[in-house]
């Protein structure tokens, strides 16, 4: 899923304090997994800037709605009907979503609420770690279900750096070391030889260094 | 002779081999590196011009290695691939092999979030191990990456480093042999303080073969107090101090560390001599530059030999 966080209501003001009536759209599906832009979130992010601009003596129209998913027209257009009497909507999607948005209301402001960080997984309530980078080509099969373009700071394709340390990366020893966890992984299951191998330079032209990737596909067209 | 390396001529012919480490400045200002630089000078086989160290922004390895080749040294040109892609990478190997430096130490690099630029993009396009083929690739194939001919084709005496205290610790022999495989020709290691931890890493490399087809030259670097010491250990990616060198550092009065730094220095040479694969040492005095000399003397490593 994409996960995501809230941004501080400062710059959320900042971005829709020339409006006077808001509309706030929040997403059912990744966001609210990762409890950033969900239903929930939607209503708490509402209210947050009523009191907000309570406080300042505002009282700027602030409507909520969420859609169960905000990267699909078929969903997106669920809001049609609230869109008109707006001046601008405030997006709880990720930076699809918003897009999104943008592309179907055409002629209406759309504002991210969120700030967009990551393909992850739920490790934990409360935890999202980062596991993909969507390079396009994907690799996993060569490194024991671990990925070395997203779990490995420097992305190598070889092996860990020097600074690999008690498991940790030397970047932060928050931070868990991805070479560490490949080696391990690889080692449990008897596979340590597919790291022996010399791994060429990655061709990143699949990855977003090709450009904006594009899928077009004859046999899903309507 | 795969190369007209100076440092390939040394360890060729068997002889004990000196490097050490120049650090370009934060700035233009080429005095600095010929003020560094004379401390060196015919003391050493070969100068390390390190690239960005520790992802501080400095003057550049290439043109630091060209003034210091200007002035009579023999660069060892680091490159790591944390800051340039592999077409920028390429195009600085054509251009340090046409400014006269014959020899490159290919690194990954210090992660971007250690220095002063920390908001940077990290590049990362290759890693160490494949500018390792791709320089060897350009000198024995006399091809770029993906294939294409090159006319006079950079012919470097190619480096790599190794740390033999990081983890995993199973890992690191076998990623010293896929140095080798890649195309490695000597290897410098990270600052030895751990001899017996380094004398292991040595005799399972050695048990692989691997000391047959590179030259190791082992890590050295003086302490210069017990603060630096006790810095290195807890900060700096994948160093190993033993607590006893520490409370030796200690041990002694502050004016009186110093001597005891180079003392553990020159007493690490001697027992890095011993190790049956070690071909050289490679000295990084960090900002101390002007000791080298009294280190190399004391060790009896200050005739270098003559090419
Ligand atoms: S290899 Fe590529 S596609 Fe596969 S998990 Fe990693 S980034 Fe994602
Ligand atoms: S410590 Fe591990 S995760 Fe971090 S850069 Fe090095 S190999 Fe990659």
């Amino acid at each position: 899923m994409i996960v995501a966080e809230l941004k501080e209501i400062r710059e959320i003001r900042n971005l829709i304090d020339r409006y006077a009536k808001i509309l706030v759209v929040g997403c059912d599906s990744c966001v609210a997994e990762c409890a950033a832009g969900g239903h929930r979130e939607t209503m708490l992010l509402a209210a947050a800037l009523k009191l907000s601009y309570k406080n300042d003596n505002l009282n700027p129209v602030i409507t909520e709605a969420c859609l169960d998913r905000q990267c699909v027209d078929d969903f997106i257009e669920g809001i049609a009907h609230q869109v008109p009497e707006h001046d601008a909507i405030l997006s709880l999607g990720c930076g699809a979503g918003v897009q999104a948005l943008a592309r179907v209301y055409a002629d209406k402001p759309i504002l991210p609420a969120l700030n967009t960080l990551f393909i992850g997984e739920t490790e934990m309530r409360g935890i999202w770690q980062e596991n993909c980078l969507g390079c396009g080509q994907c690799k996993l099969g060569h490194f024991g279900a671990v990925c070395p373009v997203t779990r490995c700071s420097k992305k190598l394709m070889n092996g860990p750096c020097g600074g690999s340390k008690g498991g940790k990366c030397e970047v932060n020893p928050e931070i868990r070391c991805g070479w560490d966890m490949i080696v391990r992984r690889l080692d449990a299951l008897g596979e340590l030889d597919r790291l022996s191998e010399y791994v060429p330079p990655v061709d990143w032209s699949t990855s977003h260094s090709g450009g904006p990737r594009l899928i077009v596909r004859e046999d899903q067209k309507p | 002779m795969k190369t007209e390396s100076r440092l390939e001529k040394v360890l060729a012919s068997g002889q004990f081999a000196v490097t050490a480490e120049c650090g370009p400045p934060k700035g233009s200002d080429a005095n600095v590196l010929h003020e560094k630089g004379k401390h060196l000078l015919n003391r050493v086989d070969a100068v390390n011009v390190t690239d960005n160290q520790t992802a501080i922004v400095r003057m550049s390895s290439v043109a630091a290695s060209t003034i210091l080749k200007g002035l009579g040294h023999e660069p060892i040109l680091q490159m790591v691939t944390r800051d340039r892609n592999r077409i920028a990478l390429q195009s600085d190997l054509f251009g340090a092999y046409a400014l006269g430096i014959r020899n490159v130490l290919c690194l990954t690099g210090d992660h971007h979030s250690f220095g002063n630029q920390k908001q940077a993009v990290g590049v990362f396009d290759l890693d160490s191990i494949q500018l390792l083929r791709t320089v060897r690739d350009m000198r024995d194939d006399g091809k770029i990456i993906g294939g294409e001919d090159i006319q006079v084709p950079p012919k470097m005496f190619i480096g790599a480093a190794e740390n033999p205290f990081a983890d995993p610790v199973s890992w690191r022999v076998v990623r010293l042999a896929k140095k080798v495989a890649a195309g490695a020709d000597f290897i410098q290691t990270q600052c030895i303080f751990n001899v017996d931890r380094f004398a292991e890493f040595m005799k399972q490399a050695h048990d692989m073969g691997l000391t047959e087809k590179v030259y190791v030259l082992a890590g050295i670097t003086p302490l210069k107090g017990v603060a630096m010491a006790k810095y290195m250990a807890n900060k700096v990616a994948g160093m190993e101090i033993p607590d006893e060198l520490i409370n030796r550092m200690a041990g002694v009065p502050k004016e009186k560390q110093a001597d005891e730094g180079i003392k553990i220095a020159v007493e690490t040479i001697q027992m890095v001599r011993e190790i049956p694969g070690v071909a050289g040492i490679h000295l990084m005095a960090i900002e101390w530059e002007h000791k080298v000399p009294e280190i190399l003397e004391a060790a009896g490593l200050d005739k270098r030999p003559a090419i």
